[in-house]
């Protein structure tokens, strides 16, 4: 039934498939699973969580979906919206990039935060977009991260924070680099609140992220197989001369060694925040 | 004489005789006691620290230590510290805080240690947990940039109070060679990365990201290390002396408002 369905994609977009890696390059109707290869059908993929049906491998979710997949239905209340990324370096050709992928994207930052109900509980949510510019932390994703944060200390309510991200934002130079340090001090003030932080860790979760707000949750939940490092793959196989083992830096692998609570599949991701937060209520 | 580059200053920082953190470390304190380890995994010799006196008042100091020859170079592992390097200056700096003493910190890292033992042992989160950490110490801390702060790295010890930067120092999100591999795909392009980066000591005054310019002399830090060290002392002194008549409370609310509003 298979071979079917890939008789129907025709000659030029089969050419692309072999020709693109990303594993959600979407081919009209059809997308192919770069774990397993399997041609899937793209309605029943996302009926699935995008996670493919036959092999499992999770596939990277845009802000929307996400919030779709944990947020009850019609509670998120977007919360920073207002705030846009800067250009504090004038660094040529940001801002030209930067209008072009509101364009494509539909959204307008790496990251989506709001007040919305998990499972009935009231909860600060922030959601970050690997799909505007690699989901990287510029001022408007720390600015937006760190009110969120703040909200969530001042309105006593938990907060959840799904991370991809290749790191801090190159074109706005030191500006990106300061936003560690402001994410990470407003978290201090969530702490001193008492109240519950969920770090989740998603395919991928690099640098200046993972340096930051990401590793510091008082629970740390990854999905299966995602890539979580503070150096990239890259630049260690250029530092050390040698190609890295299979399943470095991976979800797995960092359970392994004591980074993460628990690794959660998609489809058990929302009921598990949910018990989670109730078993923290007073 | 002729305009000093952005780049200039990249290839200034990184000489080779550059004063180290362990050379203002001994110009500016006494009684200097290294202190060793994270009581965890090992001691790193990337970062330094310990308890010396700063005009007779206990203070913890911790810094970023390149090598000034190439043998020495290789065992501070040139200056990258592995995350046991970030627990151990979080550890003296809790110990400072238990004891009341002001932190003064020296940053110079060509970035944290790209490595597998690294990645294996939490360098990401090591340099969080300082982040989280240092922002509510309740004691001063001074920074100095004095050669490269590069990347997380560097500010995984620079969540301070005032910070302070060498005139010919670079604070900068990576490496000139890095950021030009990244957004113009060619590594040689670093000269140029350097200027765009704004990543020297003016850049970041103007920023509003440090405090305070250290001026060097002609040819840089090591042709007059004692003029620095002068200059770098009275700062110190004036800094702790303002820092000193806040509360604990208003210390640590001021750091929060410093970088809440600085980006």
């Amino acid at each position: 039934m298979v071979i079917d369905k890939v008789k129907k994609v025709n000659e030029k977009e089969e050419k692309r498939v072999k020709n693109e890696k990303a594993s959600d390059m979407m081919i009209g109707k059809w997308v192919k699973c770069d774990n397993c290869k399997e041609i899937l059908y793209k309605d029943d993929l996302h009926q699935n969580l995008s996670v493919c049906p036959n092999c499992g491998k999770h596939f990277r979710l845009s802000s929307r979906r996400r919030i779709k997949q944990i947020a009850d239905e019609g509670t998120f209340k977007e919360i920073g919206g207002d705030i846009v990324t800067k250009d504090p370096l004038n660094f040529k050709g940001y801002m030209k990039k930067v209008e072009m992928l509101k364009e494509k994207t539909k959204i307008e930052e790496a990251v989506k935060c709001g007040i919305c109900e998990i499972e009935g509980e009231k909860t600060v949510l922030a959601v970050m977009d690997g799909n505007f510019l690699m989901g990287s932390m510029g001022s408007a994703v720390g600015e937006r991260i760190t009110l969120a944060i703040e909200t969530a200390a001042k309105k006593k309510l938990p907060l959840v924070i799904f991370c991809v991200s290749g790191g801090a934002r190159m074109q706005e130079g030191m500006i990106s680099l300061m936003q560690m340090a402001k994410t990470s001090s407003a978290l201090t003030k969530l702490d001193k609140a008492g109240q519950l932080y969920i770090s989740v860790l998603t395919d991928p979760t690099t640098g200046g992220v993972t340096a930051s707000f990401a590793s510091l949750g008082d629970i740390i939940l990854a999905e299966p197989h995602a890539l979580i490092g503070f150096a990239g793959p890259r630049v260690i196989e250029q530092t050390i001369n040698q190609k890295l083992p299979e399943g470095f830096q991976r979800s797995e692998f960092l359970l392994e060694h004591g980074f993460i609570d628990k690794i959660v599949e998609r489809k058990d991701m929302k009921s598990t925040i949910a018990k989670l937060i109730r078993l923290h209520k007073a | 004489m002729a305009k000093i580059t952005a780049w200039d200053r990249v290839m200034l920082a990184r000489k080779m005789d550059r004063p180290k953190a362990l050379d203002y470390i001994n110009g500016l304190f006494d009684d200097f006691i290294e202190l060793h380890g994270d009581r965890n995994f090992g001691d790193d010799k990337a970062i330094v620290g310990g308890i010396a006196t700063f005009e007779g008042m206990p203070v913890t100091v911790i810094g970023e230590q390149k090598g000034k020859k190439a043998k020495e170079n290789m065992e501070r592992n040139f200056g990258m510290p592995n995350p046991e390097g970030y627990r151990k200056a979080l550890r003296l700096m809790k110990q400072a805080e238990k004891f009341n003493r002001p932190i003064i910190t020296f940053i110079d890292t060509p970035g944290a240690y790209p490595g597998m033992g690294a990645e294996e042992r939490g360098q990401g989160e090591a340099i969080a947990r300082n982040l989280f950490e240092m922002s509510k110490l309740e004691v001063p801390i001074i920074c100095v940039v004095i050669g490269e702060g590069s990347s997380g790295g560097a500010l995984a010890i620079a969540v301070g109070d005032r910070i302070a930067m060498l005139e010919n120092a670079v604070y900068s999100i990576l490496s000139p060679e890095g950021f030009a591999s990244i957004l113009y795909k060619d590594s040689s392009k670093a000269k140029e990365a350097a200027g765009d980066m704004k990543a020297t000591a003016k850049d970041l005054k103007d920023f509003g990201i440090i405090d305070k310019i250290i001026k060097e002399p002609e040819g840089g830090a090591q042709e007059d290390i004692e003029m620095v060290l002068k200059e770098l002392k009275s700062y110190i002194k004036k800094s702790l002396k303002e820092l000193s008549t806040l509360s604990k409370k208003e210390l640590v609310e001021n750091r929060y408002e410093k970088f809440r509003t600085m980006c």
